[in-house]
């Protein structure tokens, strides 16, 4: 071994390290396969988009699709509802992002950062409580809607404003706004 | 192993499989001859009734696999399919679903039965190490094992508790997504979901069993620890596991099948939750959502911190620290017999968890809140503070000079003398 001077590499050591780096790396690498296998696969993803026609909601309604497993909420929301929303600014809620998928994350949380411009009545939401994940209360006339008249999570007691934003308990972000555009005057299209 | 085996082959193919498998020697030294404390009381059957669970889980697991359909359109059905049309399959499904709480009712005895009698202590510490993580994996089969009949609080229960890594984004944003997403196998809990925690549950319980043979060699190096905190020493100290320790284990394990086939054959569905009768569905959530009565007190710790990433840190360390407890309890004695401060510790601690239990079945709201911030602080402050300050400051009472003395009165101790017996508790 030490026929060399002491501390100069010799090839062995070279042949070692190399050795070792080639089977660390085609190790990772075959390891890859067996965690990746387990995200969303291609059929799943091919899902990714649902449209919808908005022109029965009246007024005061609202309706409940899916999108990608989860429900999205729809909601035509009344004068009341959108003076509401739109007097409360996004720096005065626990949450300052407006969490809408298709604006950058440090968006204020101003209810016209969560609604499409001309349309302000219609608010679009995924409908997951973003605590841990429970559907929250509020689509149907009867339900409870919480302190501010949006939704209110049952599961641990979060209530969400008029813009779907978090208010009060312990969930920590405002509800989702997904990616969704109007492709005509009453059609939207999610994803 | 620490003990040298007496067997001695007596046919001729003993001896012949004896010079070239010892599998009769390694359980004659392991179960037969094994020599155990002679003071062991009931609380020491509990490590034969865990085994004796793990063995019944998997029998009727293996069972129920034959005629259970994972998939999420299927999986409802089939459990109904289990307790209706197939043969004695209720009985099974009930066994199965009843012998996972009998599970835990003896887990946590044989947890407590450790803490109590300070079993964790050198030289155990792998051993209780080794119990934490079957404990660990346990909880993890539990829960994949209730998502399986694809109930409202399977899938309420999988949602709630999967959402939780998505805490992790408050850390590294999109981390978390990409965790839970990874785990869903989609953008939310779906038949995906119930596949592959079907192929876990299927798994897990080997790895326990792995375990499982992993802690009795560490048992059986160390020797069993004992009401009085003793090591063996002399031969009057020990009797031969078998038939001494076996006859009472086979006593306990008879009255707890009592509990057991009272549970699984008078009122199977106790222990569960009616809303699991009724098939999962993505759009509504259960008014309630709760888990299993085992999980309930580390749910009441998640809960009763504001923060939703410090619930989930404070939830996982409840369970972490039990790993730390060898070198967070400083006295010097095992057993708490003979502490007379931390022996009230203890009872309080017991209640702590108790309490725990039922304010996670509890809503999250009101005084329920406030009672178990209180008591999620006790839980921490038991093992950060309790444990290390009291066995610092206590005088514990004098120990019995052998295991011998402890049962027999001072009179006829043993064959130690008053010298060795001063240097003698535990070292550490
Ligand atoms: C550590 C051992 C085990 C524990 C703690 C455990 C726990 C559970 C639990 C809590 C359930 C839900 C019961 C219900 O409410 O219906 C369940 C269901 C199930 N388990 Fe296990 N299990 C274990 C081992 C196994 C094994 C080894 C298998 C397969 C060989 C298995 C197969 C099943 C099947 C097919 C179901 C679904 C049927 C049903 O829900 O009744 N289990 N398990
Ligand atoms: S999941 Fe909505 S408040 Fe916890």
């Amino acid at each position: 071994m030490a026929s060399h001077a002491d501390d100069e590499p010799t090839r062995r050591d070279f042949l070692v390290i190399a050795g070792n780096a080639f089977v660390a790396v085609g190790a990772a690498a075959t390891l890859w396969p067996f965690v990746a296998q387990m995200n969303p696969d291609a059929s799943t993803q091919a899902l990714a988009s649902t449209e919808l026609d908005l022109a029965p909601i009246k007024e005061g309604q609202a309706i409940t699709a899916m999108w990608r497993g989860k429900p999205v909420f729809i909601r035509n929301r009344t004068k009341e509802e959108i003076a509401k929303a739109e007097e409360v600014k996004g720096d005065q809620v626990p949450d300052n992002s407006a969490r809408n998928d298709l604006l950058p994350e440090d968006t204020p949380a101003d209810d016209v950062n969560r609604v499409k411009e001309g349309k302000t009545n219609w608010l679009v939401l995924v409908g997951i409580c973003t605590h841990l994940g429970c559907i929250p209360k509020g689509q149907s006339m009867g339900d409870e809607r919480g302190e501010f008249g949006g939704w209110f999570c049952p599961c641990h007691g979060s209530h969400y404003d008029t813009s779907g934003r978090i208010r009060k308990g312990p969930a920590p972000r405002n509800l989702e706004v997904p990616p969704y555009a109007f492709i005509s005057d009453t059609k939207i299209k999610i994803g | 192993m620490a003990h040298e085996s007496h067997y001695k082959p007596t046919s001729r193919f003993g001896k012949w499989m004896d010079e070239r498998l010892p599998v009769a020697r390694l359980v004659h030294g392991s179960f037969v001859d094994f020599p155990t404390p002679r003071n062991l009381n009931y609380l020491w059957t509990f490590g034969g009734i865990l085994s004796f669970c793990l063995a019944a889980q998997i029998l009727t697991g293996l069972v129920l696999a034959m005629h259970y359909q994972p998939s999420g359109a299927e999986a409802f059905n089939s459990v109904e399919h289990i307790r209706r049309d197939v043969n004695y399959g209720y009985m099974i499904r009930n066994f199965h679903a009843v012998g996972a709480s009998m599970f835990f009712i003896a887990v946590y005895i044989h947890i407590f039965r450790g803490l109590y009698y300070g079993s964790y202590k050198a030289p155990r510490e792998v051993l209780w190490i080794l119990g934490v993580l079957i404990f660990l994996v346990m909880m993890a089969t539990a829960f994949m094992g209730y998502a399986l009949p694809w109930g409202q609080m399977s899938f309420w229960g999988v949602t709630v508790i999967t959402n939780l890594f998505s805490s992790i984004n408050e850390l590294i944003p999109g981390l978390g997504t990409a965790i839970v997403q990874w785990l869903w196998g989609g953008y939310s809990v779906s038949g995906t979901t119930l596949n592959r925690f079907f192929s876990l549950h299927y798994l897990l319980p080997f790895v326990i069993a792995g375990l499982v043979i992993l802690h009795i060699w560490a048992l059986h190096v160390a020797g069993q620890n004992n009401p009085a905190g003793l090591d063996i020493r002399t031969k009057a100290d020990a009797v031969p596991m078998f038939p001494h320790a076996i006859a009472k284990d086979a006593v306990g394990l008879f009255a707890f099948l009592l509990v057991f086939a009272w549970f699984a054959f008078v009122m199977p569905d106790y222990l569960g939750h009616a809303d699991n009768y009724i098939e999962a569905d993505p759009l509504v959530t259960p008014p309630h959502i709760v888990p299993e009565w085992y999980f309930l007190p580390f749910y009441a710790i998640l809960r009763a911190i504001p923060s939703k990433l410090g619930g989930v840190i404070a939830m996982f360390s409840a369970i972490a620290i039990l790993v730390f407890v060898p070198w967070l309890d400083t006295s010097r004695v095992r057993s708490s017999k003979y502490r007379p401060i931390y022996k009230w510790f203890f009872w309080l601690f017991a209640f702590t968890c108790l309490a725990l239990g039922y304010l996670g079945a509890m809503p999250a709201e009101g005084v329920y809140v406030f009672w178990a911030r209180v008591f999620t602080f006790y839980y921490f402050a038991h093992f950060l503070l309790v444990m290390p300050i009291v066995g610092l400051i206590e005088t514990p009472h004098r120990l019995p000079r052998s295991i011998a003395e402890s049962v027999l009165g001072p009179s006829r101790g043993g064959g130690i003398t008053p010298a060795t017996a001063a240097a003698a508790p535990e070292k550490r």
